[in-house]
């Protein structure tokens, strides 16, 4: 089975500015979803491009988000499935790549993997800065949708991040992530 | 029940008193202005606080015809917002309260803004969009605080503007001139579009829209430009924000929520996620009495008051620490 992404005019931005976002975005989210791939990440096939109209086929990926799983897993389920995602997402670390709007909503949960998709805002990146962007917004969008479990879910992110780019690379991202979160607006200076 | 509230963060002055049913029963300010080129100056400002204040206090109570014998308690905004200016209305709010032994109510400035937006408009459980001088945030209300689901990574959306506008020898707040110059233009310049996620990052967008100014493309072809990339951004953010919480309102509130530009933008991204789209009453997008009053209104109903020796200002008090006591979570 297979799925087209579209990239919809959007009403809110200019004409030209919307073309050539759209189009920039389908062109590189495809290429990071392909070598994504070829790192043995879990990221669904691309069949087709069409950068004209904006949109591209890929391998449809049956099963629920990250975001429902976490709702309805036991407290162990849920902290594999959590460690799990911290190997998935260091391996797109170490393989140079950012995914960039890294939130439970676009982690597929399928055959015991968990698929990575929607990577519009990803980059070719090795910088600690984008890692901690990647780790920031994911603590955030745990924190937001499951506010009581985001500590006990987050520790386990961290615990599988950490086992794949190693102890001490893992403190420096989170040490990272804590210092971008910081520059937003109006935190109390310790 | 009648509440004073007395707002002074930044560059406005302003008292206003509200009843306990969210009739505004005044609405006085008075606002500093930088000179043009130059930014808000705190201790300046500060000092103009200092001399209107009396003024705008009695003129609040005036209007409203009530006495502040016959208060319920004593709003006052303890940030965030510039020091200096901000110890000016904690002064004269501890003053009040004190003397007439009234109940001090502390109020976070942001949250003002965002109830003063849900009593104006009517609005429920929306997803936020609150733009000023101070903010560029996306939040949502879960459990018992306003959550902020995106926001900018480093200067407001606000400073984009007065930032560019000293440049170009105007004063602050800028917004609207900006607008005005951006709607004599309808060709576009290549700007950069930064997106992170639900977050916007401007301070690029502020280097380059200088640039173009400097490499000979007219005024207003960059600030049409520039209002159009900093608000079709801000949308998008906010656009993901929606999506990802399935709320069904948006509500535009905060200065930068007189932008026409923006409340347009706003609505089509509320329209094509079926959402009501919400835009604070005109008169109180920009910094006011009544949006401390009204939130002190509902904070003192809930039991929220501070001891005058606790009252301490917090220049970094963010929205998302306050806990919202006196609103239901959406079921």
């Amino acid at each position: 089975m297979a799925v087209r992404k579209t990239r919809l005019p959007k009403p809110y931005r200019v004409l030209e500015l919307d073309a050539a976002i759209r189009r920039g975005r389908t062109v590189h989210e495809t290429n990071l979803m392909h070598e994504a791939r070829k790192l043995g990440v879990p990221v669904p096939a691309i069949q087709h491009i069409d950068p004209e109209t904006s949109s591209f086929v890929m391998d449809y990926v049956n099963g629920p988000t990250l975001k429902e799983e976490l709702y309805v897993l036991s407290q162990e389920e849920r902290r594999k499935q959590c460690i799990l995602l911290g190997r998935t997402v260091a391996m797109i670390h170490e393989g140079g790549i950012v995914h960039g709007d890294l939130t439970i909503s676009n982690i597929l949960c399928a055959d015991g993997k968990l698929f990575l998709i929607d990577f519009g805002l990803g980059g070719f990146s090795t910088e600690l800065e984008d890692r901690g962007v990647d780790l920031l917004l994911l603590s955030r969008a745990m924190k937001s949708t499951h506010t009581k479990i985001h500590e006990e879910t987050f520790a386990a992110f961290l615990r599988g991040y950490s086992a794949t780019v190693g102890k001490r690379r893992g403190v420096e991202a989170v040490t990272k992530m804590r210092e971008i979160e910081r520059r937003g607006r109006y935190f109390e200076r310790a | 029940m009648y509440c004073l509230g007395i707002e002074s963060t930044a560059h406005t002055f302003g008292a206003s008193v509200v009843t306990e049913q969210g009739q505004i029963l005044s609405d006085v300010r008075d606002a500093y202005v930088s000179a043009p080129g130059t930014g808000i100056h705190p201790r300046e400002a500060a000092e103009h606080h200092s001399v209107v204040a009396a003024d705008v206090v009695s003129g609040a109570l005036g209007n409203a015809g009530v006495k502040a014998s016959q208060l319920a308690g004593v709003a006052i905004a303890l940030g965030p917002g510039l020091g200096p200016c901000l110890r000016v209305g904690a002064t004269v709010a501890r003053s009040i309260a004190s003397f007439y032994n009234l109940p001090l109510v502390p109020v976070n400035h942001a949250i003002g803004h965002i109830e003063i937006g849900t009593l104006t408009t009517g609005a429920k459980d929306p997803l936020v969009v609150l733009v000023s001088g101070g903010h560029t945030a996306i939040a949502a209300f879960s459990g018992g605080k306003w959550r902020i689901f995106g926001e900018t990574e480093d200067i407001t959306l606000g400073n984009l503007y007065d930032m560019f506008a000293r440049e170009i020898n105007l004063s602050s707040p800028a917004g609207p001139q900006i607008e005005k110059l951006a709607a004599k233009s309808d060709n576009f310049v290549s700007l950069p579009y930064v997106v992170k996620g639900n977050d916007v990052s401007y301070s690029g967008l502020l280097t380059a829209s200088l640039a173009k100014l400097r490499a000979g493309f007219s005024l207003e072809d960059v600030c049409y430009s520039m209002q159009e990339v900093s608000c079709s951004m801000l949308a998008e953010a906010a656009e993901r924000s929606l999506a990802y919480t399935r709320k069904k309102e948006v509500l535009l509130t905060g200065g930068v929520a007189a932008n026409r530009t923006l409340q347009k933008k706003l609505s089509d991204v509320a329209e094509l996620h079926d959402a009501t789209p919400h835009v604070v009453n005109q008169a109180y997008t920009g910094d006011c009495g009544p949006q401390i009053a009204w939130t002190g209104i509902l904070a003192l109903r809930a039991g929220v008051t501070t001891a005058i020796p606790k009252s301490y200002v917090k220049p970094r008090w963010r929205l998302e620490d306050v806990d919202i006591v006196w609103r239901r979570e959406a079921s």
